[in-house]
């Protein structure tokens, strides 16, 4: 797999590490409840098809990306830079 | 059916092997079952135990490919029962034990072999914790050996131990009832096993939904090859587990990651263990047709791919090269991939589900094998007494929920540990 970093141009996936679904949010951290905890730390979607993905490019420039991977085939789609604003992430 | 025996070979032998007949049978699915069970690995298994432990009979087992196509026939075969925390101790000590007697249980050579596994340790560190998890295991009546280097050396010679070693070796922890299994063989053994015993084996058979009733109960399922009704639904599906959860709005602990393994040219007797390197991921053994059978880790992104990547492979040949120097000039043959369920603390899931009539069996991450013959049995009789037997009453879903995995490595909930 070849991810072409918005910074550094297409790479081996070798140069990159992955942190998995980029579509899980946090809860706030005043939020107490067991439930919501427990499905963001343990649940997963576990998608067949394109997915969102956390991919770090560590040996390149250091950015975190959000990567659209179809897990079915890898095929890789858009990539843009995960500090970009969300509305970036429109048809991506 | 014919019962193997010597005689029956030597009988075929001399008639031109004529006279055996098919192994089970390839029936069309009935309207309905007592148990329905989705999936042909740990499936078969369950099946079998079912139909012979429990007496269900009325069962049928359905995989979308063929018999044996999944993960049963796709790993690296070894056997172990060399785990720590309680739970999974037992479980997979029950496995070994059924292991033992499996060739004559169900008469089918699966070629069991206890060639014995060596854990190496490379650190002093690793050598202590080796030494704990081999009390434990001693403690619970399981075999295990802590060997220091000239022990070692004496009894695997072909190791890299020169000081220049880029991970000298420090010790091992030995297994000496570990070893390895034909896996295809256990498949087929289970599979013809358990048709004897009246169960329908239906392959080609794509489970595509779940029946339910007004209350909410699965009663049946859905499949390419029409609806089927069941008293009870078990799922046996590792890898697209999570897919067929979400079918009744079931969301898992689990993600599918790819596995891939590894067989070069045959050569003569070398590797007569099983050996893993501990200072990275690698495993090897060596097949009775000569080939060197290994893997190493995951390709660490989410898959449903069934094959790997490039790197992967060169990361798990460097492992090799490394621990056993003279591997570099032999050629790599042939590699696969499988997906596997990796659960969030490396641990498996044999209960009831939340939804009344189906039961799971998942998360099986990349150890599953060795499991086939105690998952199938305690998932027989979770699904036919409705409670869990005691070796797999801590594998439940709501561990997570209720803080109390079953997290060997003691990494938390990061799903890439078996
Ligand atoms: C490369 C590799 C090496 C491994 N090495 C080892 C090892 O050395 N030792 C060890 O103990 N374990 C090992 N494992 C892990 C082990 O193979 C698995 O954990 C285990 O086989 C899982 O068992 P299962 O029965 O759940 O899955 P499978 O054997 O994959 O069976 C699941 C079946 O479900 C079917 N299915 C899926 N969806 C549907 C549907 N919708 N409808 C109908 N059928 C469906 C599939 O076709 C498949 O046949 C390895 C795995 C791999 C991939
Ligand atoms: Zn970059």
């Amino acid at each position: 797999m070849r991810i072409n970093c918005p910074h550094c141009g297409p790479r081996d996936s070798a140069e990159y590490t992955y942190y998995g679904d980029a579509s899980r949010v946090r809860p706030s951290l005043t939020d107490t409840g067991v439930e919501h905890w427990h499905a963001y730390v343990h649940e997963r979607n576990n998608v067949k098809g394109p997915m969102q993905e956390f991919w770090h490019h560590l040996h390149g420039c250091r950015q975190w990306l959000v990567v659209t991977r179809n897990t079915a085939t890898h095929e890789i789609g858009a990539v843009r830079f995960a500090k970009s604003p969300v509305s970036d992430t429109a048809g991506a | 059916m014919t019962q193997y025996s010597a005689l029956a070979v030597l009988r075929n032998a001399l008639s031109g092997n004529t006279g055996w007949t098919r192994a089970w049978r390839d029936p069309e699915p009935k309207p309905a079952y007592d148990v329905v069970i989705i999936g042909s690995g740990h499936g078969v298994a369950t099946a079998y135990y079912l139909a012979k432990e429990h007496g269900i009979r009325n069962i049928a087992v359905l995989d979308k490919g063929w018999l044996g196509g999944g993960n049963i026939g796709r790993n690296t075969t070894i056997i172990r029962s060399n785990y720590m925390l309680d739970g999974n101790t037992q479980f997979y000590e029950w496995s070994m034990k059924l292991w033992e007697g499996l060739s004559h249980e169900i008469n089918f050579n699966t070629m069991v072999s206890h060639r014995g596994l060596y854990n190496l340790a490379h650190t002093p560190g690793q050598w202590d914790q080796m030494a704990r998890r081999g009390n434990i295991m001693r403690l619970n009546g399981i075999d295990a050996e802590l060997f220091t280097l000239p022990e070692l050396k004496r009894r695997v010679r072909y190791l890299d131990y020169s000081p220049t070693a880029r991970f000298p070796i420090y010790g091992a922890l030995h297994q000496p009832r570990a070893g390895t299994v034909r896996h295809d063989a256990v498949a087929w053994g289970y599979a013809r096993a358990a048709d004897k015993l009246g169960v329908d084996i239906i392959q080609n058979c794509e489970v595509t939904g779940f029946l339910r009733d007004t209350a909410g109960r699965v009663t049946g399922v859905s499949t390419t090859r029409g609806d089927i009704g069941a008293g009870k639904v078990g799922m046996a599906v590792a890898g697209n587990s999570s897919l067929l959860a979400d079918k009744v709005g079931l969301k898992l602990p689990i993600e599918s990651h790819v596995l891939q393994a590894f067989v070069s040219e045959p050569i003569k007797p070398l590797v007569d263990h099983v050996i893993t390197f501990g200072a990275g991921h690698f495993y090897v053994s060596q097949s009775d047709k000569g080939g060197l059978v290994f893997g190493g880790d995951l390709d660490g992104y989410n898959s449903y791919a069934q094959r790997g990547n490039l790197p992967t492979v060169e990361h798990v040949v460097t492992e090799g090269k490394t621990l056993i120097p003279q591997i570099a000039r032999v050629k790599l043959v042939r590699s696969w991939g499988g997906i596997m369920d990796m659960s969030m603390d490396g641990s498996p899931i044999i209960c009831k589900s939340p939804i009344d009539g189906l039961y799971l069996n998942a998360g099986w991450c990349y150890g599953g094998f060795k499991a086939t013959p105690a998952s199938g049995w305690c998932f027989a009789w979770t699904i036919a007494k409705d409670v869990p037997h005691e070796f797999n009453a801590k594998f439940t879903l709501d561990r997570f929920r209720r803080g109390v995995p079953i997290d060997e490595k003691g990494q938390g909930p990061v799903p890439g540990w078996h």
